[in-house]
């Protein structure tokens, strides 16, 4: 997958100072799809893909956002993309083969006013997308993190849940990472340098050694990135992780699945 | 008063030169303690971002300055109106948190050469977080934006610190994070007022930005603070200390609950969000405005509590 916006740091400060204007400004999608999905083109979602996404970003910092799939057979690859944020690329799941992934519910920022798209790449190859407008928070909401000391003091902790699920043959699960995630805009207020940005780029989720699915995302999702999903179980006991971020930092963890319920 | 309301003309742009200029209200609450009450509202265009309580202690031989509003015209409104109150110099201006209604206006109080204070996570708050107040309130607040500057503190609290007015030495200390990440109050223990920044919301309800749960363990601890009166964050000015606590502790205790208990039914956030501390929505004023982010955060942050 093309990483080129995650990369995009210098494009930061631009935005920052033109964000007044979001709303006035050119639409970036076809631009994003140039940059993520190498301009290949995208047809509606059909049911394939289905976002759920809120009117409102309530806390600017934590906007849940929750990607279905109807035939998750079909899909390989899911893209969730924030138009407007200055990473809008925030996290592409590849799904594991005979995975079974319903749905995957993650949380992400959300600086101003956007459009949010899904886009899946289904078996085929082809490219099928979902959008929801999403109006930024009122108030002195801001995307960052709520208390930084706290964030680096508890880095790399996990914490695994398991859920009723609505479908009898699948499990529902959530995977927690403490992560400040930060996008490394803030000045350090000692050196006047900027904090070089630290966050997870990727997190794979096994059942047993067969993959559930990739993350490869970026400062667009949440401090202490979440995913909570549904999968086809294979009869293995443990979920494992294993999770990285752009600084090196690698971070494991295992449970035993509990009984199904 | 009408020196003010023409001063206060003189300096907003000319768009706005045709309508009525805010009165800028300072009160005398106790003996050298002025208080503002901001109006209970979100910050607007016709507002010039005047939502929150600011104040003014005044002593012997000099003033401190608590909070300077939600933009440079309220900000230099403020002053206007402190100068007729008092000519000693003002020695410091104190910022209670990072928050923009609280420190937009510190670019007018740069030239009396005060000395900025604040909590020593403010600097790195107002760096974090001041890029994105700006471009996002543009959008709110339009040309009663303009001017406005991050002005972060040189002197920085780690605990508490002293500060002599002249016969009047008055405490900050600071929290862990509860409100926000930089919370800090000031106490005058002379008249026996406390300014207690956004650890204290009546009326508006109170928005969490830090810690659900450090916020209720904050509240509980401020409760021990030897005040009399106290001057909120946002909300009527002067109230009794400290029973005043009582209606925000109890949101809070309510919040904390209802999410508690989502997350053990294995709720989502997006559901949770939509119920937690929905009973409380009739004691609270811009409770739409805020309860679904408060509910969100904190989902996010219980949802770590227990194995």
């Amino acid at each position: 997958m093309n990483k080129a916006p995650l990369c995009a740091a210098g494009a930061l400060f631009a935005f920052i100072a033109t964000a007044a204007l979001a709303q006035t400004a050119p639409d970036p999608w076809p631009g994003l799809v140039t940059d993520i999905f190498q301009s290949r083109p995208i047809a509606a979602a059909d049911g394939v893909i289905d976002l759920d996404a809120p009117a409102r970003a309530e806390d600017a910092a934590i906007v849940p956002m929750t990607m279905r799939f109807s035939d998750p057979t079909q899909i390989k690859l899911a893209t969730l993309v924030i138009d407007q944020n200055p990473m809008p690329m925030a996290a592409a799941f590849t799904l594991g083969e005979k995975s079974g992934v319903g749905f995957i519910e993650t949380r992400v920022r959300v600086n101003s006013y956007s459009n949010v798209h899904a886009v899946a790449e289904t078996s085929d190859g082809r490219l099928r997308a979902d959008a929801k407008f999403v109006k930024a928070s009122g108030g002195c909401s801001a995307p960052a993190v709520k208390d930084q000391d706290e964030a680096i003091a508890n880095i790399g902790k996990m914490k695994y849940r398991e859920f009723k699920s609505a479908d009898p043959a699948k499990r529902e699960a959530q995977i927690m990472i403490r992560h400040p995630n930060a996008s490394g805009m803030q000045m350090d207020p000692v050196s006047r340098a900027y904090l070089p940005a630290h966050f997870i780029d990727q997190v794979e989720v096994f059942q047993g050694d067969a993959p559930i699915f990739k993350m490869e995302g970026g400062i667009s999702l949440s401090e202490d990135p979440a995913f909570r999903f549904s999968y086809a179980p294979n009869g293995a006991k443990t979920i494992r992780v294993e999770a990285h971020d752009n600084k090196g930092g690698v971070y494991k963890g295992e449970w035993p699945i509990g009984e199904a319920s | 008063m009408l020196r003010l309301m023409l001063a206060l003309v003189a300096m907003l742009p000319t768009q706005f030169a045709a309508k009525a200029a805010p009165a800028f209200s300072l009160n005398e609450i106790a003996p050298g303690i002025y208080a503002h009450r901001g109006e209970t509202s979100l910050m607007t265009r016709e507002n010039f971002g005047d939502i929150a309580n600011l104040g003014a202690i005044v002593g012997e031989d000099a003033v401190a300055v608590i909070d300077t509003g939600g933009s440079l015209i309220e900000g230099r409104a403020f002053l206007a109106a402190l100068r007729e109150k008092t000519q000693k110099p003002i020695r410091y201006v104190i910022n209670t948190h990072a928050h923009p209604d609280h420190t937009f206006g510190n670019g007018a109080f740069v030239e009396t050469g005060a000395t900025f204070v604040g909590h020593k996570n403010l600097p790195r708050a107002l760096a974090a977080r001041g890029p994105h107040y700006l471009s996002a309130f543009r959008a709110q607040m339009g040309d009663a934006l303009d001017g406005v500057t991050i002005v972060p503190p040189t002197v920085t609290v780690d605990e508490t610190l002293t500060l002599d007015l002249g016969h009047r030495e008055i405490v900050l200390q600071a929290w862990r994070t509860a409100h926000s990440e930089c919370d800090l109050t000031i106490l005058d223990p002379k008249s026996g007022v406390l300014f207690s920044g956004d650890l204290l919301f009546l009326q508006h309800v109170p928005v969490v930005d830090g810690s659900l749960l450090g916020f209720l363990e904050v509240a509980d601890r401020l409760a021990a603070i030897r005040a009399t009166q106290v001057v909120a964050g946002h909300g009527p000015i002067p109230a009794p200390w400290p029973k005043a606590l009582d209606d925000e502790r109890a949101y809070l205790m309510r919040l904390t609950a209802d999410l508690r208990a989502a997350i053990k039914k294995g709720e989502g956030v997006a559901a949770a969000a939509k119920t937690a501390g929905t009973e409380e929505r009739e004691k609270w004023r811009l409770f739409d405005d805020y309860n679904a982010r408060n509910a969100t955060a904190g989902f996010a942050e219980l949802e770590w509590e227990g194995p």
